[in-house]
C-alpha cells in the first residue's frame, strides 16, 4: 500500500506503525511520529494500524531557535 | 536566581542551537556563554540520514536543558501535534510554543498562541510561549496556565534590538512576578543589557550569536551583557533628566564672586 512518508510516497507492506519504521529503516532511532497528523506515541506504534493513504510524520531532533 | 516553572538557574542567557558553523563551535558557544538552558526543535529525518541522533548526542554531553520549540507551526493542531512528538523525543514537559502568523515579520499569530497554550497547559505542559509586547494577548496567556512570557524584542533574525520599549516597560510593570524573557531579536550585547537594566528576567539568542564572526567571543560578549545589565538593575540606576546637573561639587568654585 502507499503511505506518503514526510511528503513523499512510499509502498510498504507494513500494515502497523512500529512494522513501517522498521522497514523505512529507522530502527531504534530516537524519533517522533504522527498518522494524518495525530501524535502516536512509542508505546502505540506496535497497534497503531496503517492504512493506503495515510500521512506518516517522522521527526528527529535538529538545532532550533 | 532565575526560577522558571519551579526550576532555579544561574544563567539568565538562554541560547538558541540553530545556525552555528559546525557543531564544536556551537558546544564552544554554550560553554562561553555559560547558558543552562538551549532551545532545540524536531524536523522530518529521512531514513538514511543520522544528523539527528548526532545532534541530540551533543546536546546531552553539553548537560543543559533542553527547550524544545514548536517553530514553523502555522496552526493550533500543528503546534499542539509536534509538542506531543517534543515531550516524548526530548523527556521535558518545557515548551516553546510559537504559532506563526506572518511570514515576513515570523510575528505570531496571538490568536493561535492562546488557543493552543490553553491546551497544552491543560495536558501538563509547562508552557514559554513566544509572544508580542502586547498586554492584553499576555493577560490571556497567564489565564491559559503559562507561568513564564516570552516577549518579542524585534522580529526573529533582524538584530534590531529592544523594537518598542514603551510596551515592553508596560508589560513588565503590569506583572512583576512573571518572568519575562525577551526572545528573537536582539542583535548585540549592548540589547541584551538594555533588556535585563529594564528589569527582564533574561534573554533567549540565537542569531546574534551563531551568526556572528566569531560566535564563541560573542557567547562571552553577550554572557558579560546580561550580568552587567542584571547588576545594573539591581543596583537601581538614576533617573534620566532633560538637563545638566554638576557631578563635581559647585560650593567653592574658584574665581566666582
Amino acid at each position: 500500500m502507499k503511505i506518503m512518508v514526510n511528503g513523499a510516497w512510499r509502498e510498504l507492506g507494513a500494515v502497523r506503525l512500529a512494522e513501517a519504521l522498521v522497514e523505512l529503516g529507522y530502527g531504534e532511532r530516537v524519533i517522533g511520529t504522527a498518522v494524518n497528523g495525530e501524535f502516536v506515541a512509542v508505546a502505540a506504534r506496535a497497534t497503531t494500524p496503517l492504512a493506503d493513504g495515510d500521512r506518516l510524520e517522522v521527526l528527529a531532533p535538529v538545532q532550533g531557535g | 536566581m532565575l526560577e522558571l516553572y519551579q526550576t532555579a538557574l544561574r544563567s539568565r542567557l538562554l541560547l538558541g542551537t540553530a545556525r552555528y558553523p559546525s557543531p564544536a563551535v556551537l558546544s564552544a558557544a554554550v560553554r562561553a556563554a555559560g547558558a543552562e538552558v538551549v532551545t532545540v526543535a524536531l524536523r522530518r529525518e529521512a531514513a538514511g540520514e543520522r544528523a539527528g541522533q548526532g545532534f541530540w548526542s551533543l546536546i546531552r554531553e553539553l548537560g543543559v536543558r533542553v527547550l524544545p520549540n514548536t517553530a514553523g507551526c502555522h496552526s493550533v493542531k500543528e503546534a499542539v501535534t509536534t509538542a506531543h512528538m517534543a515531550r516524548e523525543v526530548f523527556g521535558t514537559p518545557w515548551l516553546k510554543l510559537e504559532v506563526i502568523g506572518e511570514d515576513d515579520t515570523l510575528q505570531p499569530d496571538v490568536f493561535g498562541l492562546v488557543e493552543a497554550a490553553r491546551i497544552l497547559c491543560a495536558e501538563g505542559f509547562q508552557v514559554f510561549p513566544y509572544t508580542t509586547e502586547d498586554l492584553v494577548v499576555a493577560e490571556r496567556l497567564l489565564a491559559a496556565g503559562c507561568r513564564v512570557l516570552m516577549p518579542w524584542g524585534a522580529p526573529i533574525g533582524s538584530g534590531r534590538g529592544l523594537n518598542n520599549r514603551f510596551a515592553l516597560r508596560a508589560l513588565r510593570a503590569h506583572f512583576p512576578a512573571v518572568p519575562l524573557i525577551i526572545d528573537a531579536g536582539l542583535g548585540v550585547p549592548s540589547h541584551a543589557a538594555e533588556a535585563l537594566e529594564l528589569g527582564f528576567d533574561a534573554v533567549l539568542i540565537n542569531t546574534a550569536v551563531a551568526q556572528a564572526r566569531d560566535p564563541v567571543a560573542m557567547a562571552g560578549a553577550f554572557a558579560r551583557a546580561v550580568e552587567a545589565g542584571w547588576q545594573a538593575r539591581a543596583a537601581g540606576p538614576m533617573e534620566a533628566r532633560e538637563l545638566a546637573a554638576p557631578s563635581t561639587p559647585v560650593i567653592g568654585t574658584a574665581f566666582r564672586g
